[in-house]
């Protein structure tokens, strides 16, 4: 079995992040930037899992960096949905281009 | 072992200590919110102060994850004071506050991450501490919870910082793949400025950005501060502020000292742009807390330009600027919120005939301003003075120029204020204001801090003994 080249799994990671990158600067809706978030997070992840396996297979610090992020995550996303849950109840929508009260 | 281990720690282990304490008295208690809390928590955090200043020790746990030597210890002295100040100024807030001890544990657990963020000698816990600093300020900022400006100003503060950490993280996973390892100390000896590392270091630099508002990272700025709470805009633009600078500085100067000629453009660039951008936008501004977002996106202007010095001087700079700074801002943001958590006001129309009805408090403001400016008896002006020379030691006199020009700027609107404080007449002037002790107490540590620090040499040879440079 062949594995497969470290190149592949770069771009796949580096795709990721963009496409995440582009989500959360396009979308409006807050859940959906949200998700953008987790897809940059994710290919990260998948960075530091391929560096750990193919450069340094004698450590395991990217392993452990990666359980750190997807707990740091989760706690980031519990914050940020409690905040858009309230903001939902004082102005009734979770749409980014419509919280723009704080200008000038 | 143990006895290293508590001295070394000994600031994140009493905040430790405190936290658990406000937890479990709130769970035990009944009433939600007494007087016997502030008391209590304020002479709590002035243990922590004083705690903080004995026995200074240096050395590192955990195999060089958690380091600590005398300088680190001074800085998280000077946040611990910041943090009894800004405790002490959000009296009238919490006072009628349902969640007051809530506020209290963010803080605190916001303050805990910003200690661990100044001892790591290693991306992961630098990583933790810098998202433990920054989470809890988000829900701060939504602290009024029925306010939409404030549930907005908690959406920004979120994303932005969310987003930034995740352009940081894409920075230490390609440290980690040119360097192959996350200690401080191994990285340095593994940096030989490939193209990746570049690219690396500039993502890690745009963390930073975020978190510090450079221009151009600084859109969530004014809007956090307009809609935050004013004890936690304070804090915002204070003590995080100043840790994240402390940080950087430390970082730029020890682990990638081998990258000054990236990080010297970086930081010219982007000097240039956040003092010129942080003061035009300040002189347009009606609401004094957006006018004092953009003020602290200037003096972080300035506080770049020290950093781009890369000598002793400016490490030593930095942290005596910041300082003063703290004194100067949270004495400003003292009297806003006094006023903003009595009367409701924060237009700067409102303090039009201000010294008519409430003279003592328009002169901490007025010289908190002129500190802010850099006007010559205030510490501000020093504090300016290092900086500038700092920032001229390595011979770019433009940037020097562009910083000086810059100032002169800056007193149009500092004076601004104060004009309309004390020479506009008003028909309806904000009423006279009486206060309790705590800010009071507040502000007369800010207003002495203010007139002192810039007078005593000794504290400024002090830093500089213990400062580092490239």
């Amino acid at each position: 079995m062949s594995e497969i080249p470290i190149e592949h799994i770069m771009m796949l990671s580096t795709a990721l992040f963009f496409i995440g990158a582009y989500g959360f600067l396009t979308r409006r809706n807050m859940i959906a930037m949200l998700m953008s978030l987790e897809l940059m997070l994710n290919s990260v992840n998948i960075n530091f899992i391929v560096f750990n396996k193919y450069l340094f297979p004698d450590t395991i610090e990217g392993l452990g960096f990666t359980i750190f992020i997807i707990a740091i995550a989760a706690a980031e996303a519990a914050v940020a949905i409690a905040i858009i849950i309230n903001l939902y109840r004082n102005t009734k929508n979770i749409d980014a281009e419509k919280a723009d009260h704080l200008k000038h | 072992m143990i006895n290293e281990f508590i001295d070394l720690m000994k600031h994140e282990l009493i905040l430790c200590v405190i936290l658990f304490l406000l937890l479990l008295i709130k769970i035990g208690s009944n009433d939600e919110n007494s007087g016997r809390w502030h008391v209590m928590i304020n002479i709590l955090l002035f243990i922590n102060l004083i705690v903080g200043f004995c026995c200074n020790v240096s050395g590192e746990l955990f195999n060089g994850m958690f380091q600590s030597n005398e300088l680190i210890q001074l800085e998280k002295n000077i946040l611990n004071l910041g943090l009894l100040i800004i405790s002490l100024q959000a009296h009238p807030y919490t006072r009628n506050h349902r969640h007051a001890p809530e506020f209290y544990i963010l803080l605190l657990s916001s303050v805990l991450g910003m200690f661990f963020m100044l001892s790591s000698g290693h991306l992961l816990l630098f990583y933790i501490g810098l998202e433990l600093s920054t989470i809890p300020l988000a829900a701060l900022a939504n602290f009024n919870l029925n306010k939409s400006a404030s549930s907005e100003a908690g959406m920004k503060m979120i994303m932005s910082s969310a987003f930034s950490s995740a352009l940081l993280l894409m920075g230490i996973s390609m440290m980690y793949g040119t360097t192959g390892s996350l200690s401080f100390s191994e990285i340095t000896l593994q940096l030989t400025g490939a193209p990746l590392q570049v690219f690396a270091f500039v993502m890690l630099f745009v963390g930073f950005a975020f978190k510090l508002s450079i221009v151009p990272f600084h859109f969530w700025t004014a809007d956090v501060y307009e809609g935050a709470p004013v004890p936690m805009a304070a804090f915002l633009s204070v003590i995080s502020k100043s840790a994240i600078a402390f940080v950087f500085v430390t970082v730029l100067y020890t682990v990638f000292e081998s990258m000054v000629n990236v990080w010297y453009i970086l930081l010219f660039i982007t000097a240039v742009f956040t003092i010129g951008i942080g003061n035009l936008f300040a002189i347009r501004q009606q609401n004094i807390k957006r006018f004092l977002a953009f003020s602290s996106i200037a003096q972080v202007g300035f506080i770049l330009v020290g950093i781009s010095g890369g000598s002793q001087e400016s490490e030593a700079a930095v942290i005596y600027f910041l300082l003063i700074y703290i004194f100067s801002n949270l004495g400003a943001f003292g009297v806003v919120n006094i006023v903003s958590s009595i009367t409701g006001k924060e237009s700067i129309n409102d303090y039009k005939g201000f010294y008519k009805t409430n003279p003592a408090l328009s002169w901490i403001l007025t010289i908190s301003l002129f500190s802010l400016a850099g006007i010559p008896p205030t510490a501000g002006f020093f504090g300016k003075l290092f900086l500038l020379t700092a920032g001229a030691s390595t011979g770019n006199y433009l940037l020097i120029a562009i910083a000086a020009i810059n100032m002169v700027v800056s007193m149009y609107y500092y004076l601004r204020i104060v004009k309309a404080m004390f020479m506009d007449a008003n028909e309806h002037p904000i009423q006279k204001i009486s206060f309790s002790l705590f800010p009071s107490i507040a502000l007369i540590i800010c207003i002495v801090g203010i007139l002192l620090t810039g007078f005593s040499g000794d504290l400024y040879t002090y830093i500089y003994e213990l400062s580092i440079g490239i």
